[in-house]
């Protein structure tokens, strides 16, 4: 680079020993690379989501809300279903005559956190099995729409071509079915044979809640089964599934060993958007009048029930509706976070 | 004396969520009107983002963090971004490796020149459609007043480049600076493209900086060459000296470890041991000092300063200053050994 | 070379390919399709132990000649004969999938990102049920990435935590698990850089020797090519257009497009490089969906004439162990 001035710095303007001009050994090379620390995806994935502290609190948030759900009805004083005429609509720790007067005698009586309802039933204990069902439903319908989902979306997306082209009419038909119409038929169907059924569990769940779960696994699959569907075609233009092919494997191994576990990720993001959805669904349905058998509550016939006492007793609609809220919004927040942390590439 | 481009000390880093990637440290290197200069690297060696920093179209957590960049004599580090798009384009150009994902799809190729052409000189449409065609032949593209109509799909990968060349040299700049430009085509279209550049370089007397990672294209395009490594330079200077006296070990081993047509003894290839250096984790001193051979315990913990190592070449390399020195080294001591070095540094300088 | 006898196989070779044909329907319109030829009747032979090198640019259907020789794709037309025998649809088959392996050009999708080093390397054994216990699996996963060089503490890493060249000989360690005799090399070093692909063409060069292994290696890099292999086959358009000796078809290349191939790649040398005759091909490769009938080179060819347009020239030995495709050249 001629007439180039760059100012000459001394090579040995620091005292320099001349041993610094031995050869280095091997070790000394090798000490300057080392590799990272060793990291699988899924744990990779899960420390990004570590780092998101939104998603983080509604983690926290939805484990709490799952134990008190679960574990509080076990060793709570008032249950459900008893009616008591004296105790109707009282306000939050507010006290019916009869318990005052047991109070004045000393003896403890638990408080009604929430008042109680029309009947005089415990309200914080309603909206507690509520919040239940309404956990419950949203991951039933997540195990529901992950299993179907998934084994119709891959063997769709594996063998391609016409059976492909058939089973993704299917769920285009699906998809344009209203949803809300096939519940309220349905459960007006499976009424007919749930009365005449003895099955206990079916019983308690009445005739709607089956109705729910048997849409959701009628219907809701199918958008898992599409991203799937859709991850797998992808997967199979991979080099190491034709890898696989070269050294024999079959199809059964492929589809188990190569691209299940490399659609993971859109799997557990469509399952955590699918659950606050589904409680939503829930809640929607049992407000009109569609879900759970009486005397079994939701959130969403307990915010029905709520509405003819609304200007007197508001709490009755807030504290079912700040359930519903917590959970969806916590979910929600939670699956966006799932997104970030298991495909980096969409954020940025 | 003016350098048309003055490249000093530039340093560029990417902060990313896992720690600081210093892409480019201390980059110093100048360029003289209507030369083709060089920058050879492997991937990760920061040659592509020092462009990027001269024409300061990094993307997101990437920034110039020191150094200056002069055109003409005018600093371009810290102007306002206003300034700089009018430098962009007007004075200089860019072309990429990938074609297809610079051009739009959705316009024809012929509108986004006359865009081009149109913000950059303010001619009336008109103007602009006959510039565009012009260009087109210019860059060899047969029927250009087809052409224009056409839409980037319907254009091979060579066609494209062209069309790309076309597009940076519609404004006449000063510089283009070609990334990779042949590296996505085949090896008879590439020496379509070469062949054309060369002309066209000719011809319009801009100056080229040509990046790529084969030492083939710059063996036939380049007058002046940087060498870099792991965001440094090896060493630079003029093709011949680089090509045919390297002095950095990294460049020796790379024109080493290239298979030879012309042999036809069945030999074995000298490769350079080890992996590339892990940006993330640059090692003290020289980056190359892990996988050289001749690797000293000088070279683990000093990075090696830029000298001179003969007319017209400059080389980062501490073997340089060992055998400049050679045994007298263990009898001078240091002092000496370095007062000789700094004497025939400037001797060669001169 | 079409035979009304049935074919004999010459014990000589290892692998023998014969009219090999592929072609894939193309959806042109809404209801339309054409045929891609991507390999329009190849026919070539692989000695045992010999390293045959296959060049040509992107299109010209050598990935799918290695494909479909290992029976990926079904070939439209053509035998492949292996060790004596025809490879075919059936029983056979997985015998010859564990005895012909492939390795890939991109290190980053061939691999598996969420296996192990070990698992991935291990995939043909576990397919080919190699290995009766699992200490056995495990010495030979060690044995395998000591072979290409990686150490065995690396067995539990994942592949993304690898550069370039180290997923690159953890794809070959796949390669020689089910011991293998013959291994398509598809651009193996094309993505590396520089300073590894020299590690790499030693270490296949290496285990070529140790383990007497068969390549066909897929480039488009001609000096890379001539360095690893014996002969080299040259592709256009989905024909072969010529085979010999590689020191031959670099001093003595016959057909035109062979020496635009050779006079096109850029030396690392200045001198050489200014002094170098170059022949510039004008125009494109057309695209293999309208191939031009004749000679599939005569719309590039400066030689071409009225004949090139009509009929395709045969594939003949010119010389001894010189193969050329074209009209104006002859014995």
């Amino acid at each position: 680079m001629p007439n180039e001035k760059i100012p000459i710095k001394n090579p040995f303007s620091l005292q320099v020993d001349p041993d610094l001009f031995k050869p280095a050994t091997e070790e000394e090379k090798a000490q300057q690379v080392q590799m990272r620390e060793s990291v699988s995806f899924m744990r990779d994935a899960l420390r990004r989501l570590s780092r998101n502290r939104l998603a983080m609190v509604c983690v926290v948030l939805i484990l709490v809300v799952a134990l008190v759900a679960f574990l509080v009805p076990q060793f709570y004083p008032y249950s459900y279903t008893k009616q008591d005429v004296t105790s109707k609509y009282l306000h939050p720790f507010e006290y019916s005559a009869k318990e005052q007067a047991k109070i004045d005698k000393g003896v403890a009586v638990f408080p009604h956190i929430m008042g109680t309802d029309a009947l005089g039933r415990d309200y914080a204990i309603r909206v507690i099995y509520g919040t239940r069902i309404s956990l419950l439903v949203g991951i039933f319908s997540a195990l529901i729409v992950i299993v179907i989902g998934i084994i119709y979306g891959s063997i769709s997306g594996y063998f391609g071509g016409r059976v492909d082209n058939v089973m993704m009419r299917v769920v285009d038909i699906i998809y344009a079915l209203p949803d809300v119409l096939i519940v309220i038929l349905l459960s007006v169907a499976i009424k007919e044979m749930v009365s005449s059924s003895n099955n206990v569990l079916i019983a308690k769940l009445g005739a709607g809640m089956v109705s729910i779960f048997m849409v959701f696994g009628l219907l809701y699959w199918v958008g898992m089964a599409r991203q799937v569907r859709g991850q797998i075609l992808s997967i199979k233009e991979q080099e190491y599934v034709l890898a696989a092919r070269a050294t024999g494997a079959s199809a059964a191994r492929i589809i188990r060993k190569h691209m299940i576990p490399n659609c993971v990720s859109v799997i557990i993001i469509v399952a955590a958007m699918q659950i606050p959805s589904a409680i939503f669904t829930e809640s929607f349905l049992s407000f009109l009048g569609l879900g759970v058998s009486i005397p079994m509550p939701s959130l969403g016939s307990l915010a029905a029930d709520a509405r003819s006492g609304l200007n007197s007793y508001p709490y009755l609609l807030i504290f079912p509706a700040m359930s519903i809220f917590l959970i969806v919004l916590s979910f929600n927040l939670l699956g966006n976070g799932l997104r970030d942390a298991f495909d980096p590439k969409l954020r940025s | 004396m003016q350098h048309l481009l003055e490249v000093k000390n530039l340093q560029t880093t990417f902060f990313t969520p896992s720690g600081e990637v210093r892409a480019v440290g201390n980059v110093s290197f100048n360029l003289e009107p209507g030369k083709v200069l060089g920058i050879v690297g492997e991937s990760g060696s920061g040659k592509s983002v020092t462009a990027y920093s001269i024409l300061q179209i990094l993307t997101h957590p990437g920034r110039i963090v020191g150094g200056s960049v002069k055109l003409h004599g005018q600093e371009l580090v810290g102007l306002p971004e206003e300034e700089m798009r009018k430098v962009r384009g007007n004075k200089i150009s860019i072309i990429f490796q990938d074609p297809m994902t610079s051009l739009n799809p959705v316009f024809t190729i012929g509108n986004q020149l006359m865009e081009a052409i149109i913000l950059h000189t303010q001619r009336p449409r008109e103007q602009a459609r006959e510039r565009a065609i012009e260009m087109l032949r210019l860059v060899g593209i047969n029927e250009p007043e087809k052409r224009i109509h056409q839409y980037a799909y319907e254009l091979s990968g060579g066609m494209r480049q062209r069309v790309m060349i076309a597009m940076a040299l519609a404004c006449e700049p000063d510089i283009l600076i070609a990334d990779e430009p042949t590296t996505a085509l085949d090896v008879t279209i590439q020496a379509q493209i070469l062949e054309l550049m060369l002309e066209l370089q000719k011809k319009l007397g801009m100056a080229i900086i040509m990046i790529t990672h084969d030492l083939g294209v710059i063996a036939n395009m380049c007058d002046e060459v940087v060498v870099m490594y792991a965001g440094r330079i090896c060493e630079r200077g003029t093709a011949p000296e680089i090509f045919y006296n390297p002095r950095h070990e990294y460049t020796r081993g790379l024109l080493r470890s290239i298979p030879n047509i012309d042999n036809d003894e069945k030999s074995r290839l000298i490769p350079i041991m080890g992996t590339p250096v892990d940006l993330l984790n640059l090692p003290k001193g020289c980056p190359f000092a892990p996988r050289c051979e001749r690797a000293m315990k000088v070279c683990l913990n000093q990075f090696p300063e830029e000298y001179w190592v003969a007319k017209d070449h400059i080389a980062s390399c501490w073997v340089n200053v060992l055998e400049k020195v050679g045994a007298p080294l263990a009898e001078l001591g240091g002092q000496e050994a370095a007062q000789q070095m700094a004497r025939e540094g400037e001797e060669a300088a001169q | 070379m079409s035979e009304v006898t049935a074919f004999q196989p010459d014990p000589q070779y290892l692998v023998q390919v014969r009219d090999l044909r592929e072609h894939f329907p193309i959806a042109t319109g809404f209801t339309k399709t054409t045929m891609l030829k991507a390999v329009d009747g190849v026919s070539f032979d692989i000695r045992r132990g010999e390293t045959l090198g296959l060049v040509g640019e992107s299109g010209c259907g050598k990935t799918t000649v290695g494909r479909t020789m290992l029976h990926l794709y079904k070939p439209t037309g053509g035998e492949i004969w292996f060790d004596g025998r025809k490879v075919e649809k059936g029983p056979t088959l997985n015998e010859f999938r564990r005895r012909a392996q492939l390795v890939f050009q991109d290190p980053y999708s061939s691999l598996n990102p969420r296996m192990t080093v070990g698992d991935i390397v291990a995939e043909p054994i576990d397919v080919h049920r190699l290995c009766a216990s699992r200490k056995e699996r495990n010495e030979r996963i060690q044995n395998l990435l000591s072979m290409v060089g990686l150490s065995s503490e690396q067995a539990t890493r994942y592949a993304h935590e690898f550069s370039g060249g180290q997923r690159q000989r953890i794809g070959i360690a796949r390669a020689l698990a089910s011991n293998p005799e013959f291994i398509v090399c598809d651009e193996p070093v094309s993505a590396l850089d520089v300073s590894i692909q020299a590690q790499v063409l030693n270490m296949l060069e290496d285990l070529q020797s140790q383990l007497g292994l068969t390549y066909l290696f897929i480039a488009h890099d001609l000096s890379v090519v001539k360095h690893i292999s014996n002969r080299i086959a040259v592709m256009y358009l989905g024909h072969m257009v010529e085979l010999a000796s590689s020191n031959e078809l670099h001093h003595h290349p016959l057909h035109p497009y062979t020496i635009s191939l050779l006079s096109a790649i850029p030396v690392p040398d200045p001198v050489k490089a200014r002094q170098q005759k170059r022949i510039v091909l004008k125009g494109d490769i057309p695209s293999p969906l309208r191939a031009p009938g004749g000679c599939p080179f005569n719309t590039r060819c400066s030689r071409a004439t009225e004949i090139c347009r009509h009929s395709n020239p045969a594939f003949l030995e010119v010389a001894p162990e010189h193969y050329v495709a074209c009209h104006h050249v002859s014995s």
